[in-house]
C-alpha cells in the first residue's frame, strides 16, 4: 500500500465533503491521479503545469543556494568594512565558507518558509472554500518571494504581504492562470509602498545592521544603485567580476548574474520560457542605456546633475546590478501575465527593458524600478495582445479583399494572372 | 400612522446598502479615494454633503416646475456650488485646520457625481420630502462608505482613530509597536483606499447574491 494509493482512498472517502479539495489537492500535488480522461481523444503530454513550475523551481535553486552563501558572506564583509578591513571577494577563500552558509541560511529560510507557509494556506483555503482544486501556481511565486526581498524582512511583514498579494493579485481574479497581475511582484510591491523603510537605504541588504545601527558595531551595507543615485560612484569599491558574479549587497536572489543567467538558459532550453521576451527585454535596457551614456558624452548632462551618476554608468553594467537580470528571467517570462502573441511579446519585453532603467535612472526615491515597470507591462499586456491581434485580422482582410479572383478557363492564362497576383 | 411610510423608509434605507451610491453604482469614487487617509476628514466630508446634498434636493424639487428643462443643469450647478460656498465658509470659519486638510475637496463636492446624479433621476420628478429623505438617505450611504474606510486607513496606516494613539507610540514604541508592529505607509496612498473599496464590495457581493450581476 504506497503513499499514493493511500491518499487515493482519501481522496475517494471524502468525495463530495468540504474538505475534498485538500485532499485532491494533495494527491495530485504529489502524484499524477490515475483517473483518465472520459470522452473523446486528448493529447497527452508531460509538460503540465506541475512539471512547468518544477522546472523554473530548478532553475531557481542555484540562485537560492547562492543567496544564502551571499546573506552571509554580505554579512561578515559589512563586518571586516566596520572594522577597516578591505576584503577581497575570492570564491573558494571567503565565499564558499560553512560561516557564510550557517549565518545565511539562517536568515533566508525563515523567509522561504513564511512565504510558501503562508501562501499555500490561503491556496488551501480558497480551494476548499470554492471547491476547487489547489493549483501548482503558487510553487514558483512561493519561491520567487523570498529571493526578490532584502534579507532582514521582518516575518510578519513578509506574511502581511503574501497574504495580501495571493489574495489580492491572485485569488480575486480566479486563482492561477487569471490574474493580471504577477503575484511575486505584487508582494514585493505591497512590501515596498507598505514598509519603505525596510526596503530601501543602506542598512536592510546587510543581516543585522538594522539591528546595529547607532551602536558601536554599526554596519551597513549600500548596493551598487544605491551608489550611484546618491553620485558616490567614487566609494564603491565593487568590481564588475564581483557585479557579475554576485558579491554584492542587494535583495537574496538578484545578485548572482551569473547564476541567473544559466537559470535562463535552462529555462530556453526546456522552452519553459520565451526567449523573445528575454531578448527584446535585455534590448530594450540596452538600449535606454546607450541613450543615457550617449546624452552623457554629448555633454547634456554634467557632473553637477543629480542623474549623472547613474546616467554615465555604462549601458551593458545595467544587466548586472540590480533586479534588472532576474527581473527579466523569471519574472517578465512569467506566462499568464506577459503577452501571449509573438510579436507581442516583443513590444511586452522590450518595454519591460526600457522603462526598468528608465525609473532607476529619473526617480531618486526608486533606486530600482524592474518591479514597477513589470506591473505596469502586466497591465498593457492584453492590450498589446488585442492590437496585434486586430493588425493580424486587418492584414489578413486586406490581403483577402487585394487578392485577384483567378479565372478558371484555359489554364495557361490562370498561371499567367497567377504569377503576376503574387 | 407612523412618521415614514414604507416607501419613504425604503427610500432612506436602500442607499445605504442594497443600492449604495459608491459600492453598487461607483459614483463619487474620487473624493472616497482622496479625502479617506483620516478618519476626521472622512466624516467631515460625509457631512458636509448630508448637508449639500439634503438641502439641495429640497432646493431642487421646490423649483422642479419652473426649471426650464433646457437649462436645469446650469441651474442645478448654481444651486450645488451655492450650497457648497456655504460648506466652505463655515469649514473655514470654525475648523480651518480640517478644512486646510480637505483643501480642493469640499470644493469638488461640486463635481460628485451622486448630487448631480440624485438631482437628475430623482429630485426633478418627486416632491420635497421625498426628495429630502432621497438625498439624505444617498448621503448617509455615501457617508457610511467614507467612514469605513477612513476607519481601516487611518487605523492601519496612522495606527491612529480621529488622532488618537489606540495602537500606541511609533516613537516612543509602546503599545503594539514595542513588539515591532510598524504601520502600513501604503495604506495612505490613495491605491490601498481603491483596494479598500474593491474589497467592501466583494464583501457586501458575497453577503448578498442578488448584487452580483451577471454578465
Amino acid at each position: 500500500m504506497s503513499l499514493k494509493n493511500n491518499l487515493h482512498q482519501l481522496k475517494e472517502k471524502y468525495r463530495g465533503k468540504k474538505m475534498a479539495p485538500a485532499f485532491n489537492a494533495l494527491h495530485t500535488f504529489l502524484y499524477s491521479p490515475n483517473e483518465t480522461t472520459h470522452s473523446g481523444s486528448h493529447i497527452r503530454a508531460v509538460d503540465d503545469l506541475k512539471r512547468t513550475m518544477n522546472t523554473v523551481i530548478m532553475a531557481l535553486v542555484p540562485v537560492l543556494i547562492f543567496g544564502i552563501f551571499n546573506a552571509g558572506y554580505q554579512h561578515y564583509a559589512a563586518v571586516d568594512a566596520a572594522n577597516g578591513i578591505i576584503r577581497e571577494a575570492s570564491l573558494f577563500g571567503n565565499f564558499l565558507t560553512w560561516d557564510n552558509f550557517i549565518m545565511g541560511a539562517w536568515t533566508v529560510l525563515p523567509l522561504v518558509i513564511v512565504s510558501y507557509g503562508v501562501g499555500l494556506a490561503i491556496e488551501f483555503l480558497f480551494a476548499v472554500m470554492k471547491g476547487h482544486e489547489v493549483e501548482e501556481g503558487y510553487l514558483v511565486t512561493g519561491m520567487l518571494v523570498p529571493l526578490i526581498v532584502p534579507v532582514d524582512t521582518p516575518l510578519w511583514m513578509l506574511a502581511v504581504a503574501v497574504a495580501f498579494g495571493v489574495v489580492i493579485g491572485k485569488e480575486v481574479f480566479g486563482g492561477t492562470g487569471m490574474n493580471i497581475l504577477n503575484p511575486a511582484l505584487t508582494i514585493r510591491a505591497f512590501l515596498f509602498f507598505a514598509y519603505p523603510t525596510w526596503m530601501s537605504g543602506d542598512k536592510v541588504w546587510v543581516h543585522q545592521a538594522v539591528d546595529l545601527a547607532g551602536g558601536p558595531d554599526a554596519i551597513s551595507g549600500e548596493t551598487v544603485l544605491g551608489f550611484l543615485a546618491q553620485g558616490k560612484t567614487s566609494e564603491m569599491s565593487y568590481s564588475v567580476a564581483d557585479m557579475f558574479y554576485g558579491f554584492i549587497p542587494g535583495s537574496v536572489g538578484e545578485t548572482s548574474t551569473l547564476l541567473i543567467l544559466l537559470g535562463g538558459l535552462f529555462l530556453l532550453f526546456t522552452k519553459v520560457a520565451s526567449w523573445r521576451i528575454m531578448v527584446s527585454a535585455v534590448a530594450g535596457s540596452l538600449i535606454m542605456g546607450l541613450i543615457f551614456n550617449v546624452a552623457v558624452s554629448a555633454g547634456w548632462i554634467t557632473e553637477t546633475s543629480t542623474f549623472y551618476g547613474l546616467m554615465s554608468f555604462e549601458y551593458w553594467k545595467h544587466l548586472l546590478v540590480g533586479g534588472l537580470a532576474f527581473g527579466i528571467v523569471y519574472m517578465a517570462t512569467d506566462p499568464v501575465t506577459g503577452a501571449q502573441t509573438n510579436r507581442g511579446k516583443w513590444i511586452y519585453g522590450f518595454f519591460i527593458g526600457l522603462i526598468s532603467v528608465l525609473i532607476r535612472v529619473f526617480n531618486p526615491a526608486y533606486p530600482e524600478g524592474v518591479f514597477l515597470a513589470i506591473l505596469l507591462m502586466n497591465v498593457f499586456a492584453p492590450t498589446i495582445d488585442h492590437y496585434v491581434v486586430k493588425g493580424n485580422i486587418n492584414r489578413r482582410l486586406k490581403r483577402a479583399k487585394n487578392a485577384m479572383v483567378l479565372p478558371t478557363d484555359g489554364e495557361g492564362k490562370a498561371e499567367k494572372l497567377k504569377a503576376e497576383t503574387v | 400612522m407612523a412618521l415614514l411610510s414604507k416607501k419613504d423608509t425604503n427610500l432612506l434605507l436602500d442607499p445605504l446598502s442594497d443600492n449604495n451610491p459608491i459600492t453598487i453604482q461607483v459614483l463619487g469614487i474620487c473624493s472616497a479615494l482622496a479625502i479617506t487617509a483620516e478618519l476626521k476628514a472622512s466624516i467631515v466630508m460625509a457631512i458636509s454633503v448630508l448637508f449639500v446634498m439634503g438641502m439641495g434636493n429640497v432646493v431642487i424639487s421646490l423649483m422642479r416646475n419652473i426649471i426650464p428643462s433646457k437649462i436645469r443643469i446650469i441651474v442645478q450647478l448654481v444651486v450645488v456650488a451655492t450650497l457648497v460656498i456655504i460648506v466652505d465658509q463655515v469649514l473655514k470659519a470654525f475648523a480651518y485646520e480640517l478644512s486646510k486638510t480637505l483643501s480642493v475637496f469640499v470644493g469638488l463636492i461640486i463635481t460628485n457625481c451622486i448630487i448631480m446624479g440624485r438631482f437628475e433621476a430623482f429630485a426633478l420628478a418627486n416632491g420635497t420630502w421625498r426628495s429630502f429623505l432621497d438625498g439624505i438617505g444617498n448621503a448617509a450611504g455615501y457617508g457610511v462608505i467614507l467612514v469605513i474606510i477612513g476607519f481601516f486607513r487611518e487605523l492601519l496606516g496612522s495606527g491612529t482613530l480621529l488622532g488618537y494613539k489606540v495602537l500606541g507610540d511609533p516613537i516612543a514604541k509602546t503599545g503594539l509597536y514595542s513588539i515591532g508592529y510598524e504601520n502600513n505607509g501604503f495604506m495612505l496612498l490613495s491605491p490601498m483606499a481603491l483596494i479598500v473599496v474593491g474589497l467592501i464590495i466583494w464583501v457586501q457581493r458575497s453577503r448578498n447574491k442578488a448584487l452580483i450581476e451577471e454578465n
